[in-house]
Parts: C-alpha cells; structure tokens; sequence
C-alpha cells in the first residue's frame, strides 16, 4: 500500500478509463436522501454529502440549476467579474475530436480543503458531514481561499446587500461559495440545484451520502465511471463528475 | 501594619459599593421605558426576562457556533426567532427604525451590532413569492420539484 490519504483514488483512476456517458440504470432511484436527524444532533462524520453529475445529461442552453441557486440563495444572478456565482455552466470542447460537455461547476467540497488550509481565522471551515463553509462571522474578507480554491467557486461581496432570505444571511466583505444549501440539507431537503434538474426532468445532478452504501449516490458511484475535477490534486471532492 | 488594615478595609467597602452601583447600572436600560420594547409576540421569551436582558449577546453567539460549525438546529435561541417575534408592527421589521425592538436598547446603550448587514430584519413572508417569479422566468418554479420526475 502506498501511503496515500486517498484509498479510492487508484479505483477512480481506474474507472475514469471506462468509456463515459453510461446512462444511470432506471432502476436507480434518485430521490433516496439520507435518514432524517433530530434538530438538536449536529451534522456528523458518519455521512459525507456529496453530489454526482452526469455532464452527458446536462442540457445545452438550460440554467435550472443556476437560476434555483441564485433564487434560494438570494443571489442577483448578474455574473460580472465582481458579481457571486455559486454555480456556474461551464462549456468545455474537446479540441481534437469537438465533443462539448456542459460542466455545473460549483464548490468541489474537498476533504482536504485548499480554501480551509489557508485560511488566517479559521473561517473557512468544514462541518463533519463534508460541507464547506465560509463562518462569516469571522471571515475578515481577505480572499486567501479565493486564490487557493483551484475550481474559482467562491466569490467575494463587493456591495452592501438588502432583502436577504432569512435562511441565507449574506452581507459585504465576506467571502461566499457553495453551501450544498445547507439550510435545505440540515432539513432534509435536496440543494435547489438539484431539485430544479430533476423538476426539470434532466436529472444531471444527484446528492446523497457517500459514507450511505445504501444511498442512491453511492450506488451509482460504484457502478458507473466518475471522475474528479483535477483530480491530481489530491483534494478528495464530495462532487464528482461522469461522462467526461 | 494599621494602615494596611485601614486600606484593606476600604478596598473591600468600594468592592461592595462598586457592586451595588453597578446593579442598578446593568438594570438602567430595562428600567428606563423605551419605546420599541413591547414589539413581541406571545407572552414569553425564549428565557426570563431578566436572563434575556442580560445574556441574550452570548445566547446568540453560542448559539450561532452551534448552528453554523455544527449544524444543530435547535430553534430556541435562533436569530431567526428573534426576528419573527420582535419584529415591528408598524416597520415589520426588528432593525429599520429607531425604536424597532433591537434597536431602541441598544441606541440607548450605545451598542452597535452589523448583524442585520448580512441577517434579515424582517421574518419570511409571502414577498417570496413575488421575488419568485421574477428570479426565474424561464424554469419550473422551485416548489413542484418532483412534480414532473
Ligand atoms: C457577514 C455576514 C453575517 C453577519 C454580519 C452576521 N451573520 Fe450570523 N450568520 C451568517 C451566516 C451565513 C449564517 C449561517 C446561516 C445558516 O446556515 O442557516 C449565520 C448564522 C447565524 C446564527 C444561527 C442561525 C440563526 O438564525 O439562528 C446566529 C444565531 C447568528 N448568525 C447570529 C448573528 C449575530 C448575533 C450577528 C451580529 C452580531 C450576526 N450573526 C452577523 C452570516 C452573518
Ligand atoms: C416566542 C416569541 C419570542 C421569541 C422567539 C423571542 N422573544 Fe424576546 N420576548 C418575547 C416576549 C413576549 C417578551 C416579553 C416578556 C415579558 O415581559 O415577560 C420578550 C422580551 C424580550 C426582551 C426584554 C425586553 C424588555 O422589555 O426589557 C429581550 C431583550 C428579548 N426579548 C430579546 C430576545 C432575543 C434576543 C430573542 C432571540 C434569541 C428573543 N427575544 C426571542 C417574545 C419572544
Ligand atoms: C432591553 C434592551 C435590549 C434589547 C431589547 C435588545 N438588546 Fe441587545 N444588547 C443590549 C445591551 C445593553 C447590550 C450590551 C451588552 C454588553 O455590552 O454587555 C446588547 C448587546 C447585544 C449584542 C452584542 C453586541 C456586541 O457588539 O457584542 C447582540 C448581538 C445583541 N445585543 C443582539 C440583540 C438582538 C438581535 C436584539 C433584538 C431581538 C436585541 N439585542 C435587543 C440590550 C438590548
């Protein structure tokens, strides 16, 4: 055994050479969510949420999943350089053979997160159940974790703010990204993203509990090739990508 | 060595004059009648009054590390809470006026907080439903999620 802090990686080496795009089976379920939790039980180590895209049932031309995220997470959804996107589409070309692949790029949720090692106070955290975070209320805005995030996924609020959504306090001079809708999840709920793919009836995007080998994601990890996003990094993503 | 005596002796009497001055300083803004305090739902807080006065600050503050780092979501000390039962009836808010609920003691006490640059003033209501459709005018709305699957 090598000492690598990744024991999966090998295997996701191994089946991102499997021919991509397979179709999830229909026998898949894609509404399997984890079992409920008391609100007074903090998040826990025993899940990791993670979230499985399949790029070959993205949908050219389509933004349910960045309209629902800007929507419920009240942001303006102008995506100027100083603007926050917390998804974004990205369209990538194969140069040689021209097959394009719509890529939902959002917060990668690393276990080994860049964005937490760098930061000065501590704000850029990781709960227990894999979900990065900003903790504003100690985040000094100093954009560290912007740089050190290799995916771009976290913005920085350059304007002061009003009419926010009260489960999603956000304000100037903080630093923000990706929560998975943390509020929703902390409910039971799936990240609007997700919910406006399937209401759509793409069903690209799949959130579950990878630690669940009973979860819906979980199975369909370990029957379908997936790959990280610069997956040489080492950084262990809770967002995996198929068809790619 | 009297005098030595003497100074203790007076050190302790200023202890305990201190201590007894300082009371009905700490009581000074739940005596004082401001206007904004009868903003509330209910007829209790989420602790005795004279506990919520002094130590809503650190209920807060524990409990937003609770909720953020640790994702309990225990409703009891919730900012959110707070809002929905002290929020005005005229502004509808806890933080627009200058005797809203959150504002009038603390004007008074000279404190300032930035909560409300990032934290609504103003409880969930139906304007979401209005700020909805505008959001997202080419998609299904959120809500019939499933709907269609
Ligand atoms: C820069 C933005 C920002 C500021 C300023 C801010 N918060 Fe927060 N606060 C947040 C975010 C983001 C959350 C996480 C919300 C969630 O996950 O539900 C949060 C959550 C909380 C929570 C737990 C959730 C709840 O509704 O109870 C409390 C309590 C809280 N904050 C209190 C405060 C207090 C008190 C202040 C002012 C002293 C403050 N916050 C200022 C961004 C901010
Ligand atoms: C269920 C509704 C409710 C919630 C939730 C609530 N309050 Fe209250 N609050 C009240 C009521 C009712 C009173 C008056 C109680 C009395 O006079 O016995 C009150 C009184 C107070 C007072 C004392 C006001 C005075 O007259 O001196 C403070 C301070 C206060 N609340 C702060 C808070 C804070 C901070 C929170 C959030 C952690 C909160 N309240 C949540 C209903 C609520
Ligand atoms: C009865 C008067 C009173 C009311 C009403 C009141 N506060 Fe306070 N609050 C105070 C006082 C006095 C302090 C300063 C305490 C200290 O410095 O020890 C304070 C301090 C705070 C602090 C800490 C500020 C800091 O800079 O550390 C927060 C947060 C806070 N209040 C939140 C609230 C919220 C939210 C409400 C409305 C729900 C509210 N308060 C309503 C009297 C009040």
């Amino acid at each position: 055994m090598t000492t690598s802090h990744k024991p999966d990686r090998r295997d996701f080496l191994k089946t991102g050479a499997v021919v991509a795009g397979a179709a999830i089976a229909p026998g898949i379920l894609f509404y399997g969510i984890a079992q409920g939790r008391a609100p007074e039980e903090g998040a826990s180590s025993l899940v990791r949420w993670g979230m499985l895209i399949d790029t070959s049932k993205c949908a050219n031309g389509c933004s349910a999943c960045v309209n629902a995220c800007n929507h419920e997470n009240g942001l303006s959804g102008k995506t100027g350089p100083q603007d926050s996107q917390w998804i974004r589409k990205l369209n990538i070309k194969h140069l040689q053979t021209g097959i394009e692949h719509n890529l939902p790029m959002l917060c990668q949720h690393c276990a080994n997160p860049p964005c937490v090692d760098v930061c000065p106070t501590g704000a850029s955290m990781k709960r227990a159940d894999g979900i990065v975070l900003v903790d504003r209320h100690i985040c000094i805005g100093c954009r560290y974790c912007m740089m050190a995030c290799p995916y771009k996924a976290r913005s920085f609020v350059h304007e002061p703010l009003s009419d926010q959504n009260p489960d999603v306090p956000r304000g100037k001079g903080c630093v923000e990204a990706c929560t998975f809708c943390v509020q929703r999840v902390d409910r039971d709920e799936q990240p609007a993203c997700v919910e406006a793919c399937n209401a759509d009836g793409h069903q690209a995007m799949l959130f579950g509990d990878l630690r669940n080998p009973e979860s819906a994601i979980a199975k369909a990890m370990k029957a379908y090739a997936s790959v990280e996003v610069r997956g040489d990094l080492g950084l262990n993503t809770g967002v995996r990508y198929q068809g790619i | 060595m009297a005098r030595f005596a003497y100074w203790l002796k007076l050190a302790a009497l200023l202890g305990v004059a201190v201590t007894f001055a300082a009371i009905p300083l700490r009581q000074a803004t739940a005596d004082a009648k401001l206007p904004g305090l009868e903003n509330r739902k209910g007829d209790k807080c989420v602790e005795d009054v004279d506990i919520i006065r002094r130590n809503h600050p650190d209920l807060l503050k524990h409990h937003r590390i609770e909720t953020l780092r640790h994702g309990i979501r225990t409703t009891k000390y919730s900012l959110k809470g707070c809002v929905e039962c002290h929020a005005s009836a005229k502004t509808g808010s806890v933080a627009s006026a200058k005797d809203d609920f959150c504002v009038t003691c603390h004007a008074y006490a000279g404190v300032q907080l930035d909560c409300w640059d990032c934290h609504a003033s103003k409880p969930k209501t139906k304007p979401v439903q209005a700020t909805e459709q505008q959001a997202s005018p080419t998609m299904n709305p959120v809500q019939t999620g499933g709907a269609n699957q």
